[in-house]
C-alpha cells in the first residue's frame, strides 16, 4: 500500500509537468487550430535563453525575466507572425507539418549554437524532499504541480469572468461572428500565442532542473503532453490538468503492475480507448464534425 | 500539369524515366545507396498519398507499416524464403493491420484520427523492440540478404537499386490505374464530401477502409525492400519519426497530386544530403527550407505549379478576351 | 589587378592541391543528431582535439592528419549510406560509429573494402563475427561485464541481485552479459528493470526493487537518467549497495545526484575521472576547448586517431593494407605514446586489454578502491 501512494505522488508529480505543457497546447488549439509539434521544444528553449543570458553576466533573475520576455516575442510573436499566419487558412495539416520542422530546427540550432550536453539548471523551489506521511516528497514536484493548477485557474477566471476572455472566446468559438460583433478577432489569437509563450517559458523554469537543459529534452515532453491534452479534451483548458495528471499516475501504475517494457504502451491503449468511446477527450465539449 | 500539351508531357516523362534507367550507372555506391533509398520512401509515401491526399484520411502510421514490411521480409527472407513471397506476406500483413486500423476512421475523423493512428504507431515500435523471440528486439536482425531475380544476384549497388526501381514503376503504375478507377473517384468523393458520397451510393464504409489498407499494404511494400536494401534493420528507424517523416513527404511534395510523393522524397531524402556540405548546419537548413516552402506554398510543391498554370491560363484565357474584346471595339 | 587575382587563386590552389596531396584523410561517422547525439559529439570532438594536437606537432610521418565527419542521425539506414560515402572516397582508416546496430550495418562494408574501421560500439557480439577489420576503443561487454558481476558476487558478497537496464542496445546488451555471469556465478536476479531513454519518473522501478529486497542492484542506465534513479533510490530509502559503470559514477552524474550518489561504486574502464595523470591532462585540455566536461566517448575518439598514430608509425609507412594487421596484437605503451594515456593491446579480433578500475563515490568524490590489472 505504502507502495502505491509513492506511485501516486511521483505520477502526479510527473504529471503536473505534462499538464503544465499540454495547457498552452489546448489553447493554440482552441483559437487557431495549430497542432503544435513543437510545444516540447518551445518548453526546452527558453531555459537555454535564460543560460545565455546569465552566462553573458546576468544574474538569475534577470535572466528569468530577459528569457521569458525573449520566449515571448520567439515563441509567441514571431512564431504566430512568420509561420501561423501564412498558412492558417489552408488546414490543419501544412502547419501541422511546418511547426514539425521547426522543432528539429530548434532542437539542431541549441546543439549547434550552445551544447549537444546537458547543464544542470537552478532551480526557482528549493531542492529537497519534504515529508508527507511518512513519505517523502520532492519540492520541485509540488512547485510545478501548484503553478499547473494556477495557471489553469488563472486562465479559467482570464476566459470566464473578465471581457477580455470572453472576447477571446468568441475569437475561438465563432470567428466570423466574433469579427461581425466587433471583436478585434487577430489581436485575441495573438494575445493567446503571447500566453502560450509565456506558459512555456514558466514551465520551462519549472521543469529544466528536474529534466536538465538539453536539446533533445523536448521530445519526450513534447509527445507526453499532447497526448495528456488529447486524453483531457483538446478543447478544455481544465482537460489538460486532468489529461497529465492522469497520464503521469497511469505511466507509474502501468510500469508497476503491468510492464516496464510495455509501460509507453498504456497510456496509448488508454489513448484509442478515449478516442473512440468519448472522442471529445475526458472533460471537452463535443465538436461538431467538419462535414 | 495540364498546361503542357500531350506529347511533351510524355516526352518529358520518358527523359525522366531514361535518365533513371541510364545516369546512375556511372553512381558511385553512396550515391546508388540514395537513390534506392528515395524509391523505397516513395512508394511507402504514394500509399500515404492514397490516403490522406486521395481519401483524406489523416495517417500517423504509416512508419509502422513500413517497419512491418521490413520485418516481415527481414524474418522471412533470414530463414530461407525468396523475397517476392516475403513482399507478397509483407503486402497481405500491412493491408489486414491497415483495415483494422481503418475502424477508427468510420467513427472519428481528422486530428482524432492522426491521435488513433499515432498510438498505433508508438505501439508497433513497442512490439518490435520487446518481442525479441520474433524480431531480435533491440539487437535486431543482420545480415538479410539480397534477392536472386530471375537468376541474377543483386548484391551489389547497381542491380539492388534496378530492383527498388522497377518496383517503384509496378507501384507507380499500379497507383496510376487505381485512381482512374472507379475505386480511385470513390475515394475522391470520400475526401471532398463524405456524406454526398454516401447519397449517391458509395458505400463509404469499404473504401475508407480501402483507402487506409492499400495506403498501408504500400507502406508494407516499401518496408519489405528497405531490409534488403540496409541488410540490417532495427526498431529505432520505424518509430514516430519515420512517420512524421512521410507525412512531411507528402505534404510538402502536394498532397492528392499523383507525382507528389516522388518530389516530397526527393526533397525528404536528397536534400539534407545535398546540404551536408554545410556540416553541423545541415539539419537546420532542411528545416528552415521545409518551412519556407510550406510558407511559400502550403499546398506543396505541385500546388505551386499549379497555381502558376492556373495564373498562366487565367493570363491567357484574359489576353483571348482583351484580343476578342479589341476585335469587336474595331468592328463597331 | 586581374592578374594578381588569378596569380593569387593559383596560389591558393596550389598550396591547396600539395596540402592534400601530402596529408593522410580519415573518415569518421557518428552519431551527430538524433538519439545518440551527445555520444556522437563528444566522440567527433575528442578526435577534432587529437588532430589538432597531432598535427600541431608535425603530423604523422611528417604527413597532416585530416578528418570528414559525417552524420549518421543515429540511424542504422543513413550510418550505412555515410560509411559507403566515406569509402568511396577511399580513407586511410574510417573512425565511428557508436551505435552498435550502425557498426553491425557498416562492418561488412569496411572489411569489403579492405579498411580498418575503429569504432565505439560496445556491444559484446560486434568482435565476435570473425572480422579482421573492426577495432574496438573502449572494452566490449563482453570484458567489462564479468567483471561487475564478479564483484556483487565476490566483494558485495550479493546473493540476490536487482537490475535496472536502459531499453537501447548499449543497455540490453550490458543486461544480458551480466545477467548472464551473475547466473553462473551464482547469484539470483531478483528484479529485472528496463527503462525507457529520457525516462523522467523512476518511482515504480524504484519500488519494484524494494519490494524485491536484493543484496546488490545493477544499475546500468545513461547518466542523466542514473542521477535520477539515484535520487529516488534515496528518496525511497533502498539501502541495498549499488554497482554500475562509468555512466552511474562518472563526475556528471555525481554533479546532478548530489548527495544521492555517495556509496554508489562500479567498475570504469575508461573515465575522464581515472586517477591517471595523463587523462587528467587530457580532461583540461578538452574543457578548455570545448567548456565542457567530456565523458567517456570524447576519450574514445581521441584515443582512435592516436591508434592510427601508434599503428602507423609502427608500420612506418601510411600503407592501408597493412594497417589492421599490424594492429592486430600490438601493445601501445603510454610512455612511447603519451596520446593513448594507459597501456593498451589489441587482441586478434580488435578487442582491448587494459587496466581498470573499481570505484567508489565517496563523499561527492571518486575514490579508487581497486586497480584491476591487464589480462595480459
Amino acid at each position: 500500500m505504502s507502495n502505491l501512494f509513492d506511485l501516486l505522488v511521483a505520477g502526479l508529480a510527473t504529471g503536473a509537468i505534462y499538464a503544465l505543457v499540454a495547457v498552452g497546447f489546448t489553447l493554440l488549439w482552441q483559437t487557431s487550430q495549430t497542432i503544435n509539434f513543437a510545444q516540447g521544444e518551445f518548453v526546452m528553449l527558453p531555459a537555454f535563453l535564460m543560460l545565455a543570458a546569465m552566462h553573458a553576466g546576468a544574474p538569475f533573475w534577470l535572466a528569468i525575466i530577459l528569457g521569458i520576455l525573449l520566449s515571448m516575442i520567439l515563441l509567441g510573436l514571431a512564431f504566430k507572425m512568420l509561420l501561423v499566419d501564412p498558412m492558417m487558412r489552408h488546414g490543419v495539416l501544412p502547419l501541422a507539418i511546418a511547426t514539425m520542422a521547426l522543432a528539429i530546427g530548434i532542437k539542431e540550432a541549441v546543439k549547434q549554437f550552445f551544447s549537444a550536453e546537458a547543464s544542470p539548471f537552478p532551480s526557482i523551489v528549493p531542492t529537497g524532499d519534504i515529508s508527507i506521511l511518512g513519505h517523502a516528497v520532492s519540492l520541485q514536484s509540488i512547485g510545478v504541480l501548484a503553478v499547473a493548477i494556477l495557471a489553469v485557474l488563472g486562465l479559467t477566471t482570464l476566459l470566464n469572468r473578465t471581457s477580455l476572455g470572453h472576447q477571446m472566446q468568441a475569437a475561438a468559438q465563432n470567428p466570423t461572428v466574433a469579427r461581425i460583433i466587433g471583436v478585434p478577432v487577430e489581436r485575441m489569437i495573438l494575445l493567446t500565442f503571447l500566453i502560450n509563450a509565456f506558459l512555456v517559458a514558466l514551465a520551462s523554469l519549472l521543469i529544466t532542473p528536474i529534466y536538465l537543459a538539453k536539446f533533445s529534452s523536448g521530445e519526450v515532453l513534447g509527445q507526453a503532453a499532447f497526448i495528456a491534452a488529447i486524453v483531457g479534451g483538446f478543447n478544455q483548458v481544465r482537460g489538460a490538468i486532468a489529461g497529465g495528471l492522469l497520464i503521469g499516475v497511469l505511466d507509474n501504475l502501468a510500469a508497476a503492475y503491468v510492464s516496464t517494457q510495455y509501460r509507453a504502451a498504456v497510456p496509448m491503449i488508454f489513448l484509442i480507448a478515449v478516442i473512440l468511446f468519448r472522442p471529445q477527450g475526458l472533460l471537452g465539449r463535443a465538436e461538431e464534425r467538419t462535414v | 500539369m495540364s498546361g503542357f500539351a500531350k506529347p511533351l508531357k510524355i516526352a518529358l516523362g520518358l527523359a525522366v524515366i531514361a535518365g533513371l534507367i541510364f545516369i546512375p550507372m556511372n553512381f558511385n555506391r553512396y550515391g546508388l545507396f540514395i537513390l534506392s533509398q528515395w524509391a523505397v520512401m516513395s512508394i511507402a509515401a504514394m500509399g500515404l498519398n492514397l490516403t490522406l491526399g486521395y481519401a483524406g484520411q489523416v495517417s500517423l502510421a504509416q512508419g509502422a507499416f513500413v517497419g512491418i514490411g521490413a520485418y516481415a521480409a527481414a524474418i522471412m527472407t533470414t530463414h530461407g524464403w525468396p523475397l517476392p513471397a516475403a513482399i507478397l506476406v509483407a503486402i497481405a500483413l500491412s493491408f489486414a493491420v491497415g483495415w483494422v486500423l481503418g475502424y477508427p476512421a468510420l467513427r472519428v475523423q481528422h486530428h482524432y484520427l492522426a491521435f488513433v493512428t499515432l498510438a498505433f504507431s508508438t505501439l508497433a515500435f513497442l512490439v518490435f523492440r520487446n518481442e525479441s523471440w520474433l524480431t531480435g528486439g533491440i539487437y535486431g536482425i543482420s545480415n538479410i540478404p539480397r534477392p536472386h531475380i530471375f537468376g541474377i544476384a543483386t548484391n551489389k549497388p547497381l542491380p539492388f537499386y534496378y530492383v527498388c526501381l522497377g518496383s517503384l514503376a509496378i507501384v507507380s503504375l499500379a497507383v496510376w490505374w487505381l485512381i482512374r478507377s472507379p475505386w480511385g473517384r470513390a475515394f475522391m468523393a470520400l475526401r471532398e464530401n463524405p456524406l454526398r458520397a454516401q447519397s449517391l451510393g458509395i458505400d463509404t464504409r469499404r473504401y475508407t477502409l480501402m483507402a487506409f489498407a492499400i495506403g498501408s499494404a504500400l507502406g508494407g511494400v516499401a518496408g519489405a525492400l528497405y531490409a534488403p536494401l540496409t541488410q540490417y534493420i532495427d526498431p529505432v528507424p520505424f518509430n514516430l519519426s519515420l512517420s512524421l517523416d512521410l507525412l512531411m513527404m507528402v505534404i510538402v511534395g502536394g498532397a492528392g497530386f499523383y507525382f507528389g510523393p516522388f518530389l516530397g522524397a526527393m526533397i525528404a531524402v536528397l536534400l539534407p544530403e545535398w546540404l551536408r556540405f554545410t556540416e553541423g548546419y545541415y539539419l537546420m537548413l532542411y528545416a528552415v527550407a521545409v518551412m519556407l516552402l510550406l510558407i511559400w506554398s502550403p499546398t506543396g510543391i505541385l500546388g505551386i505549379l499549379d497555381r502558376y498554370m492556373a495564373a498562366r491560363r487565367t493570363k491567357a484565357a484574359s489576353a483571348l478576351r482583351a484580343v476578342a474584346k479589341s476585335r469587336l471595339e474595331t468592328v463597331q | 589587378m586581374k592578374s594578381t587575382l588569378l596569380a593569387g587563386a593559383l596560389l591558393a590552389f596550389a598550396t591547396a592541391t600539395s596540402v592534400h596531396a601530402q596529408a593522410i584523410k580519415l573518415a569518421d561517422v557518428a552519431e551527430l543528431s538524433g538519439g545518440g547525439a551527445t555520444v556522437g559529439t563528444n566522440w567527433k570532438n575528442g578526435i577534432d582535439l587529437a588532430i589538432e594536437e597531432i598535427n600541431a606537432k608535425g603530423g604523422v610521418l611528417g604527413r597532416k592528419l585530416e578528418v570528414t565527419h559525417a552524420d549518421s542521425q543515429s540511424n542504422p539506414g543513413v550510418a550505412r549510406a555515410q560509411v559507403q560515402k566515406a569509402l568511396d572516397a577511399e580513407p586511410y582508416v574510417l573512425l565511428g560509429p557508436g551505435y552498435s546496430g550502425s557498426v553491425k550495418v557498416t562492418a561488412p562494408l569496411a572489411a569489403e573494402a579492405g579498411i580498418a574501421q575503429i569504432m565505439g560500439g560496445e556491444a559484446a557480439e560486434l568482435t565476435q563475427a570473425g572480422n579482421k577489420f573492426l577495432f574496438r576503443t573502449s572494452f566490449g561487454q563482453q570484458s567489462s561485464m564479468p567483471k561487475v558481476a564478479k564483484y556483487i558476487h565476490d566483494e558485495m558478497k550479493a546473493k540476490t541481485v536487482a537490475v535496472v537496464w536502459v531499453n537501447n542496445d548499449f543497455g540490453r546488451g550490458g543486461r544480458d552479459v551480466v545477467v548472464k555471469e551473475l547466473d553462473r556465478l551464482g547469484s539470483k536476479v531478483v528484479a529485472d528493470l528496463s527503462t525507457e531513454a529520457g525516462q523522467a519518473d523512476f518511482a515504480a522501478d524504484v519500488g519494484k526493487i524494494k519490494a524485491a529486497n536484493p543484496d546488490a542492484v545493477f544499475v546500468y542506465l545513461n547518466e542523466e537518467e542514473s542521477a535520477r534513479i539515484l535520487k529516488e533510490l534515496k528518496r525511497q530509502g533502498v539501502t541495498a549497495p549499488l554497482m554500475g559503470e562509468t555512466t552511474l559514477i562518472g563526475q556528471k552524474v555525481i554533479e546532478l545526484a548530489g548527495e544521492a550518489a555517495n556509496g554508489a561504486r562500479g567498475h570504469v574502464g575508461l573515465t575522464t575521472d581515472a586517477p591517471v595523470d595523463l587523462i587528467k591532462a587530457f580532461r583540461e585540455k578538452f574543457s578548455k576547448k570545448y567548456n565542457y566536461v567530456p565523458d567517456h566517448n570524447g576519450l574514445k575518439g581521441y584515443l582512435a586517431v592516436y591508434m592510427v598514430k601508434a599503428t602507423t608509425e609502427k608500420m612506418g609507412k601510411v600503407d592501408p593494407k597493412k594497417f589492421a594487421e599490424t594492429l592486430h596484437g600490438l601493445t601501445i605503451k603510454a610512455a612511447d605514446e603519451p596520446g593513448i594515456l594507459m597501456d593498451v593491446t589489441f587482441s586478434d579480433t580488435g578487442d582491448i586489454d587494459r587496466q581498470s578500475f573499481l570505484v567508489e563515490v565517496v563523499e561527492g568524490k571518486q575514490v579508487v578502491k581497486q586497480v584491476l590489472p591487464k589480462v595480459k
